[in-house]
């Protein structure tokens, strides 16, 4: 017997972040018992960490801005294996998301003219490519995620959703039908264990990046939405792409926004040049993410590097004079004397490119629903599944994300799933009820971990776990390497699912709570592994040395990562574009 | 080797709260507070603290350090360090749950209470609500407020009173609408909060000011909200 109590919601959202607040307040302003499951008080979420800025074309620092341009960026960005259909709806939708945050009250930097302020980001042209630098990337200082997830908090207390705050989503339910019917959640300051029914079941649970030594990413980004898909059976999308953000603080790992180089400032390698002029000729700094970290890791491996070992570089911001600083970028003057010790006033921050972002994820269509891919490999719905935010791949950054695009991403897709549920639950959402079997299914995971006995800490495993990908998974890859990282990966599975939890108390055990993201954190980490090895090609943030040209032959295609059978498996990108013919993929430089 | 002395109480184990002392070796490192929490943990996972961005912030990890409230992971030794000895105790003033985690319920029901959202019911634009950059340089100092509850749990008003007084962190926010030209609500916004206890028992004392990691000035906004009940009355 299962035995545990039941809650039921007409929508459940896990996650707290900038796209399950998004989603959670479209559905709470529409009157259905909506709740928020989440890990941490919602304003903890790691959207909180996001600096530069938000890209939408809203036409505020150039009147002639289009929507059409951002599109065709963010197409190349992702190395044309982002969806078209997804990144035209972003891109066309995004000035009306932006809008509507603006109206709830997002405190962003304004131009003279009183429309919201908009900086340079890597990547961004105007006129598909052929009229210079666009700045379009929307920015509240250099504090952007923060203004924002606290604004769609507090749309979300103005609209009394119901959150269930400090509680950890352990499991998918699905019924007979394989469809989704909630989750098994554990409250954790009193430790219980409540079934939370719902007829829609969304996830937007973030990113990974824990998965690595080195991240920008928080403590909490232990890719819980994708460990709890795998587990459930589902599959996912292009999750060998990790971008590398190129400026994380050498050591201490926190981020230093694009919006720095967007604002002037430049790399330089330890004899003072600007080397991404040789890299990039015409963007140089402003290229994209994953260029530039290529470049930044290259000038380090030939010799170039800066410090005792040449093991970073430098951002160097100290000619665009402190009252630029201050007004533009005063959280970076914050993060840098702390973590690098090192004034931006004065002297150049030491950089490396460090793990930023998940590209993949869950596969969602359009409007948020989670796909699987049948025996023909045709789409399948997940009935009673949505995604959104980082933990899907919709798929809107394909190979490469394009700076400010995630915060978009989040808006426009939480928003997007939260209208499409509301629709559904309108017309009528009817599932099966979940069995005692079902129930229990999804407490087998938290079962195993509660009734540990023996086993190793769970901070040495996560230590190993976070060494193998760093080491053999990093921003390049090479066959054999990645060969021998996944022969360790299936060494350290028994150990972690062995892993030791002594103390079994229930009042904030958080010892438990690591237990439980450690399994999330190996599944990603595994279907990362497998999926890198099998991408036999380079492409956005996938530069492998034993292939080092970009395949369209093979693979201008999506993987997909089944758990089942530890096997990778193809999806055709999206081109059907409803305003204009598709574009197709070019030789990408910048 | 640094001796760190921690506030450890497990409701399912311990009858009253206790200081455990343990030697931890920071091999002359100026690493944060938070480091030396996460090398304690990977030893004792019992010991139970809240931690997420790691950067100053998501504003988790609010706890008192050798007496000064303050986010741990942006708190270096070399601050916090005194005669050899680091001292971590829960922020003061809220119901303990475990070790270093405070209940923030009444914390965030004052916030709740200011209506901390903004309130505009005239027709929106197609586009944004303009505002200048001198209206919106009013929100600088107000909008960066993390909720990490170092300011109002170091304030001997809020210790008081904590289900009246709102408290410094949710005045500045308060403060934080009141002063933004598109917020249309600002009667409202006074009249809730024009009783002799949600403003009024601020008494200057500015512990709030000394301890905010961000560097915000709750009490220069409180000071401005009094200005502006006192010209309403008026």
């Amino acid at each position: 017997m299962a035995n545990i109590r039941t809650m039921s919601f007409d929508a459940v959202i896990v996650g707290g972040g900038g796209s399950g607040m998004r989603a959670a307040l479209q559905l709470a302003q529409s009157g259905y018992k909506t709740a928020v499951i989440t890990k941490v008080f919602p304003t903890r979420s790691h959207t909180v960490s996001a600096q530069g800025g938000i890209t939408c074309a809203i036409a505020s620092d150039d009147p002639n801005d289009q929507w059409q341009w951002h599109m065709y960026d963010t197409i190349k960005g992702s190395d044309y294996i982002g969806d078209q259909e997804a990144i035209e709806y972003m891109c066309q939708t995004g000035p009306e998301a932006i809008f509507e945050l603006e109206h709830m009250g997002l405190p962003f930097s304004r131009t003279e003219e009183g429309r919201i302020y908009q900086r340079p980001f890597g990547g961004q042209s105007k006129d598909f490519g052929n009229g210079g630098q666009a700045a379009r990337t929307c920015a509240a200082a250099d504090r952007t995620g923060h203004a924002l997830l606290h604004t769609l908090y507090q749309g979300n207390l103005k609209n009394e959703t119901t959150f269930l705050n400090e509680w950890y989503a352990v499991d998918i339910v699905k019924n007979e039908d394989n469809a989704v019917v909630g989750v098994v959640a554990i409250n954790i300051e009193s430790g219980e264990t409540v079934y939370v029914k719902s007829k829609a079941t969304v996830f937007a649970t973030g990113g990974a990046g824990r998965i690595y030594a080195s991240t920008t990413n928080a403590h909490i980004c232990t890719g819980d939405g994708v460990g709890m898909a795998l587990r459930a059976g589902f599959p996912v999308q292009d999750i060998e792409m990790w971008q590398f953000h190129p400026t994380g603080i050498h050591g201490a790992g926190t981020l230093v926004t694009e919006g720095c180089r967007g604002e002037g400032g430049y790399l330089i390698n330890k004899d003072g040049e600007r080397f991404m002029e040789r890299y990039a000729p015409n963007a140089k700094d402003l290229a994209g993410r994953d260029v530039v970290a290529r470049s930044m890791v290259l000038e380090i491996l030939e010799g170039r590097g800066c410090g005792e070992n040449g093991d970073h570089v430098y951002l160097k911001l100290d000619h665009l004079g402190e009252e630029t600083l201050n007004a533009k970028l005063p959280g970076i003057l914050e993060l840098s004397r702390t973590f690098a010790h090192a004034d931006p006033v004065k002297e150049p921050i030491p950089v490396v490119p460090t793990c930023h972002y998940m590209m993949g994820g869950i596969p969602t269509n359009v409007d948020g629903q989670a796909l699987t891919i049948d025996k023909d490999g045709n789409d399948q719905v997940i009935q009673g599944f949505y995604a959104c935010g980082e933990a899907a791949c919709v798929s809107v950054h394909g190979a490469n994300r394009l700076g400010g695009n995630s915060l978009l991403d989040l808006v426009v897709f939480g928003r997007a799933s939260g209208m499409f549920i509301e629709k559904q639950l309108r017309e009528g959402i009817n599932l099966k009820d979940a069995r005692e079997s079902d129930i229990e299914a999804a407490m087998v995971s938290l079962n195993r971990i509660n009734n540990s006995a023996g086993g190793e800490k769970a901070s040495v495993l996560r230590a190993e776990l976070q060494t193998i990908m760093q080491n053999y998974f990093g921003v390049f890859r090479r066959g054999d390497f990645m060969k021998e990282g996944i022969e360790k990966l299936n060494a350290l599975r028994p150990r972690i699912e062995n892993v030791a939890l002594e103390d079994k108390s229930n009042a904030f055990n958080t010892a438990r709570i690591e237990a439980l993201e450690l399994q999330n954190l190996f599944a990603t980490a595994e279907a990362t592994a497998i999926a890198a090895e099998g991408r036999t090609e380079s492409r956005g943030a996938h530069a492998r040395e034993d292939f080092q040209e970009r395949d369209d032959e093979n693979w201008l295609c999506h993987s997909v990562y089944f758990p089942e059978t530890k096997t990778l498996g193809k999806r055709g990108v999206n081109f059907n574009l409803k305003t204009r013919e598709a574009f197709e993929p070019k030789v990408r430089t910048y | 080797m640094l001796n760190v002395s921690i506030y450890r109480y497990n409701p399912e184990v311990d009858s009253e709260p206790y200081m455990q002392d343990f030697k931890v070796d920071t091999q002359g490192k100026d690493v944060m507070v938070l480091d030396v929490l996460e090398k304690l943990k990977a030893e004792d996972p019992t010991l139970t603290f809240r931690r997420s961005c790691r950067e100053g912030v998501c504003g988790s990890d609010g706890v008192n350090i050798s007496g000064k409230n303050g986010l741990a992971c942006i708190t270096p030794l070399s601050e916090a360090v005194k005669g050899n000895k680091l001292v971590i105790r829960p922020l003061p003033g809220l119901p303990v749950i475990r070790d270093l985690v405070i209940d923030m319920s009444q914390f965030y029901a004052q916030y709740e209470k200011i209506q901390p959202y903004m309130i505009n019911n005239t027709p929106a634009p197609a586009i944004e609500r303009l505002q200048s950059p001198e209206e919106r340089a009013k929100l600088d100092g107000l909008y960066e407020c993390i909720l990490c509850a170092c300011c109002s749990t170091a304030c001997p008003s809020f210790w008081w009173n904590p289900d009246k007084f709102i408290g410094p962190s949710g005045l500045l926010q308060a403060y934080r609408f009141l002063a933004d030209s598109r917020d249309t609500a600002t009667e409202e916004r006074l009249a809730n909060l024009d009783d002799p206890f949600s403003v009024f028992r601020c008494h200057g004392i500015m512990n709030c000011v000394q301890v905010c990691p961000k560097g915000l000035n709750p009490t220069k906004a409180i000071g401005h909200i009094r200005s502006m009940l006192i010209r309403s009355a008026t």
